[in-house]
């Protein structure tokens, strides 16, 4: 396995301050709670859950982006590149601006407004771009973003356009375009397409998808979506309540989910052209400022048995490249 | 005849000021026809955002006033209804609407306003039978009065809120629900919970559907019959079966082919056309698709199809002629 970036034991979360009657009171969201994993290079990897599970945190701790209330509370997260490795949990927010985002890891966030200015043209986004990271003349960066909006097969006038000008799916492109400029390994994409129509969101992730094959780079893609997870991504994982529960080849988890909350969740999908009955769930996804103890999905497992409620299970590898954290499974074999 | 049917809507248009001064006038329902027969079923309006769905639903509910064309419900004018008609069509027509938090007032506990709307709705005045109806309107929804008693909407999440407002809309045992993206705000494992209960309803009470959404597999999974929308006209309408597995339209084709599910990676990386740019479109003579079909003639741009009937499909392209 090729590794690009691995996360050890990553936790962290929301500490909030509540204003109560007389003393001060802290609440901890635990959004993300003991995540391993590791992307590979040339892969489009996937991160899947229902919405509140801790998606865009954990993607927002991969990249390094820790506002407050934010906090990391232990592990680490680390860069690997040929040259060695960037430990980008214990970098400061000035290295990694100039060490590591953008040129080594993009990061286009739930909503593209928060990455284009709303009064700024498109055309000075990018000439920003190349005049802070290629150091070029404003010159120089004009006409090479001409260039590139050419190549990135976008038309030329959006160059000219202030972001609200353009169409969701547009602006959409737009960030892409920019996530990609600095030719980085590893973009981090969260929920590029949720607020786009179902033609407008094909056409942004095939722009995903084509630079990723040419590029041969690291895609990281959330989606609460299921199906944009089984036509795009190559491995995935599985969050539930702040825990990455599944982890495997996309195919695999869809064929035969192993953790009963995946199985739950590949059930549940309607289908066009399948009219058999469907179910879902009971309950609802816990409040992580107090998640249940021992495993977080015993409330709403099916299977759940006493220890289920006890002791929260490790990440085990079943076979070759699939990891399921789950009593039920550890216990077979 | 039209007294026969459920719903009829009838010719339906709406011109709406397109921009900041509204002075660009244009369809936002355009020319729309259909019926719904008076047997429970679930007829769905499918189309991507900004298609009209969410007007139609509304001029349907007697909400907002068609500038051309009449909707009746079974037989009578919605949009002219007398005083005591006007009584008799809130209680059998209810709705759904996509964000439940749209429903409730925020700062009026969820159990004050379903008992409210119990006894204005069914002009109850004895506690203990509001309180029955509320009870079982909940049990349907897989909710009691006790989980939801002296809380307010922020304290429930999208899902049990938005079962609270399927209640809501079943205390007055409603003929018709006009249910406007019900799902599309709820996560997929509770989703399928909701549209069993809605095929639930159907069999039990005989309650019809109109459900209304941009999701062609949730549309498959419940509905009997369906319209597809581009730009405010129905581009094809008829039993879902037909509509979404044979395809007649190119709309129709491109949007099942851009439906991202497991199992159909080869048949979702073909290609299709980005949608083109709305006002134009909405502003065509001819078919509001053609700017970006790939079967396009001259024809499509100038001159506007009428719905073609293929078997008991109906589709407005000049292909089918
Ligand atoms: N800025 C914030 N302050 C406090 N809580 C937050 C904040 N952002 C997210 N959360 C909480 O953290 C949890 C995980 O959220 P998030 O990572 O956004 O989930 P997802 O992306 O999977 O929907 C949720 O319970 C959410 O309410
Ligand atoms: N009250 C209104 N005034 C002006 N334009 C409107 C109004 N309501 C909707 N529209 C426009 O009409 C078109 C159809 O909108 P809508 O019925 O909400 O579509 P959908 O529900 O399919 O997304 C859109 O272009 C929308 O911007
Ligand atoms: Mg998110
Ligand atoms: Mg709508």
């Amino acid at each position: 396995m090729d590794v690009v970036l691995k996360a050890d034991d990553l936790s962290g979360g929301y500490l909030l301050v509540q204003k109560g009657s007389s003393e001060k009171n802290e609440v901890y969201v635990d959004a993300v709670s003991d995540v391993s994993l590791q992307l590979e290079r040339n892969e489009i990897f996937g991160i899947a859950g229902e919405s509140g599970c801790g998606k865009s945190t954990l993607l927002k701790m991969i990249y390094g982006l820790l506002e407050p209330p934010l906090i990391l509370r232990g592990g680490s997260v680390t860069f690997i590149t040929v040259d060695g490795e960037i430990p980008i949990t214990s970098l400061s927010e000035n290295d990694l601006r100039r060490r590591v985002w953008w040129k080594k890891i993009s990061y286009i966030p739930q909503s593209s407004m928060n990455v284009l200015n709303p009064t700024v043209r498109i055309r000075d986004h990018f000439i920003e771009m190349f005049t802070f990271h290629a150091r070029m003349t404003k010159n120089e960066a004009y006409a090479e973003a001409r260039k590139y909006i050419d190549q990135m097969g976008l038309p030329r006038d959006v160059l000219s356009a202030f972001p609200h000008q353009l169409s969701g799916g547009m602006r959409q492109r737009v960030v892409i375009a920019l996530s990609l400029l600095l030719n980085p390994n590893i973009v981090l994409a969260d929920e590029p397409t949720s607020a786009l129509d179902v033609i407008s969101q094909k056409v942004v992730l095939t722009m995903l998808e084509e630079a990723q094959k040419e590029l041969k780079n690291t895609l990281v893609i959330v989606s609460h979506d299921l199906g944009i997870h089984g036509v795009m991504t190559h491995r995935m994982g599985i969050m539930y309540a702040g825990k990455i529960v599944e982890i495997g080849k996309t195919e695999e988890i869809f064929e035969d989910p192993l953790h009963p909350y995946s199985e739950a969740l590949i059930r549940s999908l309607p289908k066009l052209g399948d009219k058999k009955q469907r179910t879902g769930l009971g309950g609802h996804p816990p409040d992580l400022k107090k998640p249940p103890s021992g495993c977080r999905f015993h409330p709403r497992c099916p299977y759940a048995m006493p220890i289920c409620s006890r002791t929260p299970p490790k990440m085990k590898m079943i076979k070759p490249g699939r990891y399921v954290a789950c009593w039920k499974n550890s216990m077979e074999e | 005849m039209s007294e026969e049917n459920l719903l009829q809507v009838e010719d339906v248009s709406k011109i709406y000021g397109y921009g900041f001064l509204g002075r660009v006038k244009f369809p936002a329902v355009d020319h729309v026809t259909l019926s719904m027969e008076n047997k429970p079923k679930i007829f769905t309006i499918a189309g991507e955002s900004g298609c009209g769905k969410t007007t139609l639903a509304r001029m349907m509910l007697g909400m907002v006033k068609p500038t051309a064309g009449t909707i009746l419900y079974r037989g009578k004018n919605v949009h002219n209804l007398k005083s005591k008609d006007r009584t008799w069509f809130l209680r059998e027509v209810q709705a759904i609407f996509q964000d439940p938090f749209d429903t409730f007032n925020p700062l009026k506990r969820v159990d004050t306003y379903l008992y409210e709307t119990a006894s204005n709705l069914l002009k109850l005045k004895n506690d203990e039978e509001i309180r029955g109806k509320i009870e079982e309107a909940l049990r349907f929804t897989g909710l009691s009065l006790e989980e939801i008693t002296g809380k307010y909407p922020n304290e429930f999440s999208g899902g049990q809120i938005q079962r609270v407002s399927i209640a809501r809309a079943l205390l007055p045992k409603p003929r018709l629900i006009v249910a406007d993206e019900p799902v599309s705000m709820v996560d997929a494992s509770i989703r399928i919970n909701i549209l069993n209960m809605f095929k639930a309803l159907l069999t039990k009470t005989g309650t019809s559907f109109i459900y209304i959404t941009h999701d062609l597999a949730t549309a498959y999974y419940i509905s009997d019959e369906i319209a597809i929308m581009y730009r405010g006209m129905i581009v094809e309408i008829g039993p879902a079966e037909k509509v979404l597995l044979k395809r007649h339209h190119p709309y129709t084709q491109a949007l099942v082919k851009s439906l991202p599910e497991p199992g159909k990676k080869e048949e979702w990386k073909t290609r299709v056309n980005a949608p083109g740019m709305e006002i134009k479109e909405f502003l065509s003579p001819g078919c509001k698709y053609a700017d970006i079909c790939p079967h396009k003639t001259e024809r499509c741009v100038k001159e506007k199809p009428p719905l073609f009937e293929i078997g008991d499909v109906k589709v407005a392209c000049w292909l089918y002629e």
